[in-house]
């Protein structure tokens, strides 16, 4: 059925194409410039973009859906205004097989939200030691290889990893913390915790795992060059200002790496841990002010190129153990668009269109994907939000199952009050009428 | 002053406070040294001794100060317990909190969880030692103890020598006794000091620590240390950190000798010296009895009953 | 606060603790065993002096202790968090003794009530009487003193006011108005 959405503000990450009037036909842009349809939409001049896409999703499925599972966590992607996501392989069993891709398209094509992409496991089990098929996991969908949720130790295993991905046409992530600095530290290294009495995960873990992974990425780079292929690291949630800096070197040497900042690594610091709650245990953890600020920085430049939300559900009870084995992570898909456009594009003066670019066109580069612009015959993926509408953040209201937030009773405008997937409506606010 | 709320910890507090527990401490002294060391002053108040650690001389401590303040004493310890079926910590405090209760003294392996069982229940909450992280009620008696014998702690040097990176009595001691105005020091090996402990300066040097020092307290070493890789071998310890009668001498003549105990004869101290006239070590225990009074009294008398 | 009126004088003061001496003496039918309990501030120069007087009129001198009530008032969450506690001290055995407990001043009972809760905590008296120089009335428990210095009907609104010269250099009873 077409649809018209009129009296829009049409921005992607190139910048404002001014007012117009989509028009969206067998679920694609047919018309900027209106059209007649079956269906009409006043968007009462707010903002319309493309939907984002987040490329670091745990979703739990299979084998923990009692944190998430895919009909709510896309459903709670597409109200956070997210079009496309990429699942994470960390779960139970690890999705290593091309059969188990399958399996997680299939389910959720039946379902109503974002779209769903997989991401697999590089080795086994994600155990570090055996690579695992890329080219048949790339054929039955995969658009990413990682063994996030546990760190790649082995340096060799990673760049074989690296030229075998490459030659199959995949990036590989990685979750960049060196194990042995790391130790069994819950927040972030410094005075702030040897006042607090917790033990700290330093800055240097992350920064020297980082150092490893560029010159494995240059070593790979070198072995695959003969073949005529270029692999691709894409490195999650960097949290230090130092890591930032070595990538943007890296970047501007012409490696090709990419750098991804979280939501909650870009709005919170480590002085959040003063209450001793887990909600705030993530790894890695959150830093000091002088880290948010460069991280913000190197997000307006560009060299951290993604923001994804590394959205880690787990249930209320578990984030209320103790400050040792409450599990690490921190969920933030229904939130992360209205708190990063209200912290940063509205309090700081963040361009508009930078945000955009880094929550649809960056990740989709380093996943290889088509491009999110709006224009005449992309996919209609689409948002429409308002930087007037208001709320503040309750999650006892979230579809996600992980019904709490570190930023819960906090005021964010910019909510997102419809989503689009290939034309169909997966998320509507009651505010828009 | 107003009522204490928890003892957690001794963020944000004054000098003032610190003074006014230690002057009630004073007054409960009293009560033990009567022919009837029991007042009715916490009847009616019931009080859950949660124990998620074992250790026996700090329960007993607190249970005898409930009941010598004629409050009800009840006891939950992990072992064998619900938890161990697999409750979260968090139910079953809430579970203690459905039988009325009005105090919760918390002891647990884990740093924070104090902190956050004091969110979560409407009595008070006292903190019994959390992980390595703080034991509030020690400091307080170390410091009552103290000033047994210095009178003041104003200008003093207070030497803390050991394992201080692991020990929560070297964290509490060395936020506390500044706010009385002392001058803390802690010395070690280095594997077994922190990188920056707030309120005392660090050392290796344990006779820089001891030289002079107005009062000399020393940690427990325990033998997983070695295990963990933190320190080569406990010969190394000794010949480096034991206090010895000879290094003692260093301190000022008559300088008190405080051990949080269990005590390792000859391991982190000359056996002698645990017996000698210097050692404060049973003074402690009683400071410790009327410190744990003061603290339930100052908590649970200002609150509506 | 305002001063009313002086309602004792020092000799006068002596004159009541003498006949309360005799009083105790006669109730007693002797000093055997008697034992006096001064509760802290002004019961104990009190008990002292009555101990003295004993000590005149029948050649034996009742041991007298001293006794805090602050850890048994039922009143302690209304008083502040720092409590204000003294010496108890009763170097002998109360049991089987009759026991004066003395105090300055005898308006509610809940001090009397107190020291009473306190001193059979500590053994099983035969007897206890109480003795007060000073009973302003107002009573809100059933406690009566079996020996009192002076009647004194007096308002709520008003003050008594025992100085003693061992715990306030003079000597007198004053009535004030707060």
């Amino acid at each position: 059925m077409s649809l018209l959405i009129k009296n829009a503000r049409l921005v992607d990450g190139s910048g404002e194409l001014g007012r117009g009037d989509v028009l969206v036909e067998e679920g694609r842009i047919a018309s900027l410039e209106g059209g007649d349809a079956e269906r009409v939409l006043d968007a009462g001049g707010r903002w319309l973009a493309p939907a984002l896409t987040d490329p670091h999703v745990h979703l739990r499925t299979p084998g923990q859906e009692v944190k998430e599972d895919l009909a709510s966590g896309l459903a709670a992607a597409a109200r956070g205004g997210y079009g496309t996501i990429v699942a994470m392989p960390n779960t139970e069993p690890v999705i290593e097989e091309p059969e188990q891709v399958r399996a997680l398209r299939e389910e959720a094509a039946g379902l109503a939200g974002a779209r769903l992409l997989v991401a697999a496991a590089l080795t086994r089990g994600q155990e570090g030691r055996r690579l695992t098929a890329a080219a048949l996991l790339r054929r039955a969908g995969a658009v990413l290889l990682t063994d996030d949720g546990r760190t790649n130790e082995d340096a060799g295993v990673l760049a074989r990893g690296l030229v075998y991905a490459a030659a199959a046409g995949l990036a590989v992530a990685v979750h960049a913390e060196d194990a042995g600095l790391r130790g069994s530290g819950v927040m972030n290294d410094g005075p702030l915790a040897a006042e607090l009495g917790l033990a700290g995960n330093p800055p240097e873990a992350e920064a020297a795992r980082i150092a490893r992974d560029l010159e494995v990425l240059r070593y790979a780079a070198r072995k695959s060059a003969a073949l005529g292929h270029s692999p691709r690291l894409y490195v999650q949630h960097v949290s230090t200002a130092r890591g930032a800096r070595l990538i943007a070197a890296a970047r501007a040497e012409g490696l090709p790496v990419t750098g991804e900042a979280t939501p909650h690594h870009l709005t919170l610091t480590e002085e959040a841990w003063r209450g001793f709650d887990p909600r705030f245990k993530v790894a890695p953890p959150l830093r000091s002010a002088g880290d948010v600020e460069a991280l913000i920085g190197s997000l307006e430049r560009g060299d951290l190129s993604a923001v994804g939300s590394d959205h880690a559900p787990h249930t209320a009870a578990e984030k209320e153990r103790d400050l040792e084995s409450a599990p690490f992570g921190i969920p933030s898909l229904e939130v992360a668009f209205p708190l990063l456009y209200t912290e940063l594009v509205e309090k700081r003066g963040l361009p508009l269109r930078v945000l955009l670019e880094r929550m649809t066109g960056g990740p989709r580069a380093a996943l290889g994907l088509e491009p999110a612009r709006l224009a005449v015959g992309e996919p209609a993926d689409l948002m429409i939000f308002d930087p007037g509408e208001r709320r503040t953040v309750d999650p006892a209201r979230f579809v996600s199952k992980a019904r709490y937030s570190p930023w819960a009773g906090r005021e964010l405008a910019g909510w997102p009050l419809l989503t689009l997937v290939g034309g169909r409506e997966v998320w509507r606010d009651p505010a828009l009428a | 002053m107003g009522a204490l709320a928890h003892l957690l910890d001794f963020a944000g507090w004054e000098r003032a406070q610190v003074e006014s527990l230690l002057e009630t401490a004073r007054m409960m002294e009293e009560v033990l040294e009567r022919p009837m060391k029991k007042v009715p002053a916490l009847k009616g108040f019931t009080l859950a001794t949660v124990f998620f650690e074992p250790s026996t001389r700090t329960k007993i401590s607190f249970e005898l100060a409930a009941r010598r303040m004629s409050a009800d004493v009840v006891g939950f310890s992990a072992a064998g317990s619900s938890l161990a079926k697999g409750e979260s910590f968090k139910d079953t405090l809430l579970t203690l909190q459905a039988m009325a209760l009005d105090a919760y003294v918390i002891r647990s392996p884990v740093a924070g969880m104090a902190h956050q069982a004091a969110r979560w229940l409407k009595g008070a909450v006292v903190n019994a030692g959390d992980g390595r992280r703080a034991h509030p009620t020690q400091a307080l008696l170390d410091a009552y103890t103290l000033l047994d014998d210095l009178k003041t702690l104003e200008g003093k040097k207070v030497a803390i020598v050991g394992d201080v990176a692991n020990s929560r009595v070297a964290r509490s001691n060395a936020e506390l006794l500044p706010l009385l105005g002392a001058e803390v020091w802690a010395a070690g090996p280095a594997g077994l000091l922190p990188e920056r402990l707030p309120g005392a300066r660090l050392t290796t040097d344990l006779d820089e620590a001891l030289a002079d020092a107005d009062a000399v307290m020393v940690l427990r070493l325990q033998r997983e240390r070695m295990d963990e890789g933190a320190l080569p071998s406990l010969r190394e310890y000794v010949a480096g950190y034991q206090v010895t009668a000879a290094r003692l001498a260093r301190a000022r003549p008559g300088a008190p000798l405080l051990h949080p105990g269990p005590m390792n004869r000859d391991v982190e101290l000359e056996g002698v010296l645990a017996d000698g006239p210097a050692s404060r070590v049973e003074r402690q225990v009683r400071a410790g009895e009327a410190v744990r009074m003061a603290v339930l009294y100052h908590l649970l008398v200002g609150r509506a009953a | 606060m305002r001063f009313k009126a002086r309602v004792l004088e020092a000799e006068e003061i002596e004159r009541a603790l003498r006949r309360i001496a005799h009083e105790i003496v006669e109730k007693n039918k002797g000093a055997e065993e008697l034992a006096l309990v001064g509760i802290h501030t002004r019961g104990i120069p009190l008990a002292e002096r009555l101990a003295g007087l004993i000590e005149r009129f029948e050649g034996v001198r009742p041991p007298v202790g001293v006794l805090d009530i602050t850890l048994y008032r039922d009143d302690l969450s209304e008083i502040g968090v720092q409590p204000r506690v003294r010496e108890t001290r009763i170097p002998w055995d109360v049991t089987g003794r009759p026991v004066v407990l003395v105090d300055d001043v005898l308006y509610t009972g809940r001090t009397a009530r107190a020291a009473l809760d306190a001193l059979v905590d500590l053994g099983r008296p035969r007897r206890v009487y109480l003795a007060v120089l000073v009973d302003r009335g107002h009573r809100e428990l059933p406690i009566r003193a079996d020996f009192v210095g002076k009647n004194l009907p007096t308002s709520k609104s008003e003050v008594v006011k025992v100085k003693l010269r061992e715990t306030d250099g003079e000597e007198g009873v004053e009535l004030w108005e707060r």
